[in-house]
């Protein structure tokens, strides 16, 4: 018998179970695009067949860091950009888990930003979120790595000179195998875009465009979006690279300009996962680590059998 | 001389082969019934610069380097550069030869491989005059030559030992086991020849006038040689870690290659990660979801996982780090020891630090202290950090086999099983409360872990309620920091009672005189305790291994028995005494301070010699290498 009985559990999973049924009440502002982020994921999980205790949300700091404090998983609110080193290693040490990063634009791109590119590059098998606000929220209003250039705040009252980053351009570089951008004011795409990132074997990055009303009123999270995969105009094989990279590009481009392009820009399916890759060179056991604490009869080798090349 | 002790030094260049060779030497010296220890000094670069293993062997317990040496093989530096010229480095074929002449004590013996070290070079070092003032006995051989002549140039250290060995009169079996047991085929033969032609060679050659030969000694159990690096890594897989997480920084490197070799043998996971920040990270979420973790670095990688560090105080995730300290500040030097990472250990991290912080101060205690971090960690809920130095983690000694025959501890400590968690406290809306505060025993509110039934809750960094909500409830704050914070008091306690002390006394109960010590330097003091009763002084110590927790009780009893005490650490700001002084509040002006921070660990000597000037009124300078500290008041 597994000591993780919640995973892989076989039943009816009601949508309600994943909101507390006893406070807290998210404290996010009124209109803010979190209560969307929070929305699809709560959609999805009942949709992708998980339940509320087989699912690990690994969160940062920030507004958008508060997102597990109001979606019933199990969770673990870390700290400021460190949420992906902390959700990758609890993926390694129980590969059955669910396992659901988040945090936002300063929090995932800026401070953590090399465990972005790393996280990436290993393609781990998880999902990530990133509610991108070109904003720094929950300290009141500084510019982020993804606010436009000429972007003013109280720290850059000049205007940003600095480029803006190209989050979907520099994931798809380092090696995620997919690569979305949908956004919050779009509820049916972005629950699709969040349960095809969660069923993904293999590093799903997403970026999610959520509206700050407080700090980031004229943000183009507010203008209508296209949905590239539905229009015409944008005709590419989101599993041909070069093609995902021209768009992406393209995309962040008219960004700039004010133009909103969501949908899949690159879907991987043949990239094996960090942890397939793992356990093909013997480095991952076939039994998920932590179960193997609960196992009766697991053999636990000793530092004594080791000493023989000491002697 | 007598015969009594064997200290040979075994000097090269960086990538000469000097540790394999003196790994083998030192086997080969422990299987012939004899205790050994090494000391490794090198300098920081990955080819050429001088740099040497000593090994003292004796029939008798040794726990530290000895003072001086006195047999010194130096094989020349084969990667000096620019030979014909001053380099940067100097001329650096001879410093094997010429760098280490200051130690080296009266009638000691000196090879060296003239097939690589010239005649004008040795004439201009002065060696006839300076042999003939110390009574040593050289001996110039062409090492180089022999092991080119039956193979390649670098079998010159195999002729090296099968000179040491006729010197010594030892008998060859041993090593030819080693080099039987390392290698095969031709190159087994070819360096099976070497070692014999160097040996007859020898003995042909040259008729000895020197005193030393080879201890004698025999052992009554097996012994393992091996260095304080794998005895941490040993302790990890006893104490049922099977996940580490790194960045390499020397010294700490050391423990992390070895539980990465052995892990895919063990159904363990090791990750080689983008760096210290996010190495402790992933322990601490490996900890989380439920397997026993560890991480660690040097000092500049360690001030990278404050962070990680703090959250898993906040969350009670049990997690052990392990500090290999080098001599800093910032990146100091990179290849030499230092106990300057106390504090910084101890205070890292903002807030409140509820954190356990041992630091062993032998082969033996690096072993038992790793295995009681973990269980500690994983019995309470909070980071354990073991501490050390870059001298602990590279200097073998012997220890008996039998002394690893332990069952192996893969307990998760107070983690609950479904059936448990079913039985726990929840909240309204099913919510187990992790954090409980109300009927916490010893301060220990148990855990649950992701994918268990029943155990959902929310673990952060931020100050959280009972089920783990951000809550900034007076109240519940005081609740949760107090309980975290009491947690060291439970584990004072039970270290107290349940463990034997981690503290060690060696010396006169009686004695007027304390010294005391912590970690590695522990050895050096220990003989020197010794050797002052021996010649009439009345002193005892204690070296103390445990940080935090602090054993007020211990040392304020051990401070009390002693008229006067001396501290000695390898620093220069007198970091322990300055914990004793805050943790106690007292002996400020009982207590004087002997610092030692040049990069090289204490000699016995230097303990005795800092102990007669600073306690027994001995009005002679200290040598420059050292540094007395005052008693406060004085
Ligand atoms: C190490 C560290 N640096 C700075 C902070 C302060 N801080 C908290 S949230 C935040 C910015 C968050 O911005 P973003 O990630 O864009 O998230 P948002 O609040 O917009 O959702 C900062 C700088 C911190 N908590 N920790
Ligand atoms: S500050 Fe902005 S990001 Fe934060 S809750 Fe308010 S609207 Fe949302």
């Amino acid at each position: 018998m597994s000591a993780f009985n919640a995973i892989g559990e076989e039943r009816e999973i009601d949508r309600d179970e994943f909101t507390p049924s006893v406070e807290p009440q998210p404290t996010w502002c009124p209109g803010c695009g979190d209560f969307g982020v929070l929305k699809s994921l709560k959609q999805a999980l009942p949709e992708v067949g998980k339940t509320p205790e087989e699912v690990l949300t690994v969160t940062g700091i920030g507004c958008s860091g508060k997102l597990n404090s109001y979606l019933d998983t199990y969770g673990f609110h870390t700290i400021h950009g460190r949420s992906l080193p902390v959700a990758r290693a609890a993926k390694l040490a129980n590969t059955d888990l669910e396992v659901i990063a988040a945090g936002g634009d300063g929090d995932g791109y800026g401070i953590g930003g090399n465990h972005f590119i790393h996280t990436a590059r290993e393609n781990h098998d998880m999902t990530y979120i990133v509610f991108n606000n070109e904003i720094f929220g929950l300290t009141k209003g500084q510019t982020s790595p993804t606010s436009p250039k000429g972007h003013k705040s109280k720290t850059q009252p000049s205007g940003s000179a600095k480029t803006p980053i190209r989050p979907l351009s520099q994931s798809l570089t380092a090696g995620a195998s997919y690569i979305a951008r949908t956004a919050a004011v779009n509820p049916n795409q972005a629950k699709e875009i969040i349960a095809e990132a969660i069923e993904h074997d293999g590093f799903a990055h997403v970026d999610f465009l959520t509206q700050c009303p407080t700090w980031n009123k004229d943000a183009r999270q507010y203008v209508p979006y296209i949905d590239v995969q539905e229009s015409d105009d944008y005709d590419f094989d989101v599993t041909d690279r070069r093609e995902a990279a021209e768009m992406m590009y393209e995309t962040e481009d008219v960004l700039n300009e004010g133009t909103v392009l969501t949908g899949r820009y690159y879907v991987d399916e043949d990239r094996p996962s960090y942890q397939e890759e793992k356990s093909a060179v013997g480095e991952l056991p076939d039994q998920p680590l932590a179960e193997r604490y609960f196992d009766e009869d697991a053999e636990w080798e000793r530092s004594y059998d080791l000493l023989d090349r000491h002697t | 001389m007598s015969s009594d002790e064997l200290i040979w030094r075994i000097a090269g260049g960086s990538g000469d082969g000097i540790d394999s060779t003196s790994q083998n030497f030192a086997k080969a010296l422990m299987r012939s019934g004899l205790d050994v220890f090494t000391h490794r000094h090198y300098p920081s670069r990955i080819r050429g610069g001088h740099t040497y293993v000593e090994i003292r062997a004796a029939d008798r317990e040794v726990q530290s380097r000895g003072d001086g040496y006195n047999f010194l093989l130096s094989l020349g530096d084969s990667f000096a550069r620019n030979p014909q010229e001053e380099a940067y480095y100097g001329n650096e074929e001879i410093k094997p030869l010429s760098e280490n002449l200051d130690d080296l004590r009266e009638g000691g013996i000196i090879v060296y491989d003239e097939g690589l070290i010239s005649e004008e070079d040795v004439e201009a070092i002065d060696l006839e005059a300076r042999a003939e003032e110390n009574d040593w006995h050289v001996f110039p051989m062409d090492l180089r030559g022999l092991a080119r002549e039956h193979g390649r140039e670098v079998m010159r250290n195999t002729a090296g030992v099968g000179v040491t060995a006729a010197l010594l009169d030892m008998d060859l079996e041993h090593i030819e086991d080693l080099m039987s047991d390392a290698m095969g085929g031709d190159v087994l033969e070819a360096n099976l020849e070497i070692l014999h032609e160097a040996y007859e060679t020898t003995r042909e050659e040259y008729e000895f006038e020197h005193d030393l030969r080879a201890p004698e000694g025999s052992h009554e159990t097996e012994q393992a040689l091996l260095s304080g690096s794998n005895a941490i890594a040993y302790g990890a897989i006893d104490a049922g870690c099977r996940f580490i997480a790194g960045y390499p920084m020397t010294p700490w490197t050391d423990v992390f290659t070895i539980l990465a070799q052995n892990f895919p043998d063990m159904g363990g996971v090791s990750e080689q990660v983008e760096d210290e920040i996010a190495a402790a990270a992933l322990a601490l979420g490996a900890s989380h979801a439920g397997a026993k973790a560890m991480s660690g670095s040097s000092g500049g990688g360690f001030a990278l996982m404050s962070e990680p560090l703090g959250l898993a105080e906040m969350t009670e995730t049990p997690l052990v780090l392990v500090e290999s300290m080098r001599a800093g500040p910032s990146t100091g030097m990179p290849t030499k020891p230092e106990q300057g990472d106390l504090e910084f250990v101890l205070y890292t991290s903002q807030g409140d630090s509820s954190r356990v912080v041992f630091a062993p101060s032998s082969i033996e205690e690096a072993y038992e202290q790793t295995r009681l971090a973990f269980e500690i960690a994983w019995d309470y809920q909070l980071p354990a950090i073991v501490i050390y130095d870059q001298k602990l983690s590279g200097e073998n000694k012997n220890v008996d086999v039998e002394f690893f025959d332990r069952e192996p501890k893969p307990d998760l400590g107070s983690t609950l099983t479904e059936d448990e968690l079913a039985e726990a406290a929840h909240d309204a809306s099913g919510k187990f409360k992790r954090f409980n505060y109300e009927d916490a025993e010893n301060n220990v509110a148990p855990r649950s872990l992701p994918g268990q039934k029943g155990g959902r809750y929310l673990a952060t960094g931020n100050e959280h309620s009972p089920v783990g909500h951000i809550s900034e409830d007076p109240d519940n704050r005081v609740a949760q920091m107090t309980r975290r914070i009491e947690k060291l008091d439970s584990i004072r306690e039970e270290l107290n009672e349940e463990h034997e002390s981690n503290q060690t006394y060696f010396g006169d109960d009686d004695a007027e005189y304390g010294i005391i010590t912590w970690g590695s330097s522990h050895g050096a003091v220990h003989e020197a305790v010794e050797r002052l009763n021996e010649s009439g002084h009345s002193v005892k110590g204690m070296s103390v291994s445990d940080m935090m927790p602090f054993p007020e009780t211990e040392v304020t009893e051990f401070l009390e028995s002693v008229d006067e005490a001396m501290v000695v650490e390898m620093n220069a700001t007198a970091q322990f005494r300055g914990l004793i002084q805050k943790e106690l509040g007292r002996f400020g002006e009982k207590m004087t301070s002997l610092l030692k921070y040049n990069g090289n660990p204490f000699e016995p000597a230097e303990v005795v010699e800092g102990y007669e000037v600073n306690l027994a009124d001995d009005d002679r300078e200290p040598t420059a290498q050292v540094r007395i500290e005052p008693a406060a008041g004085d």
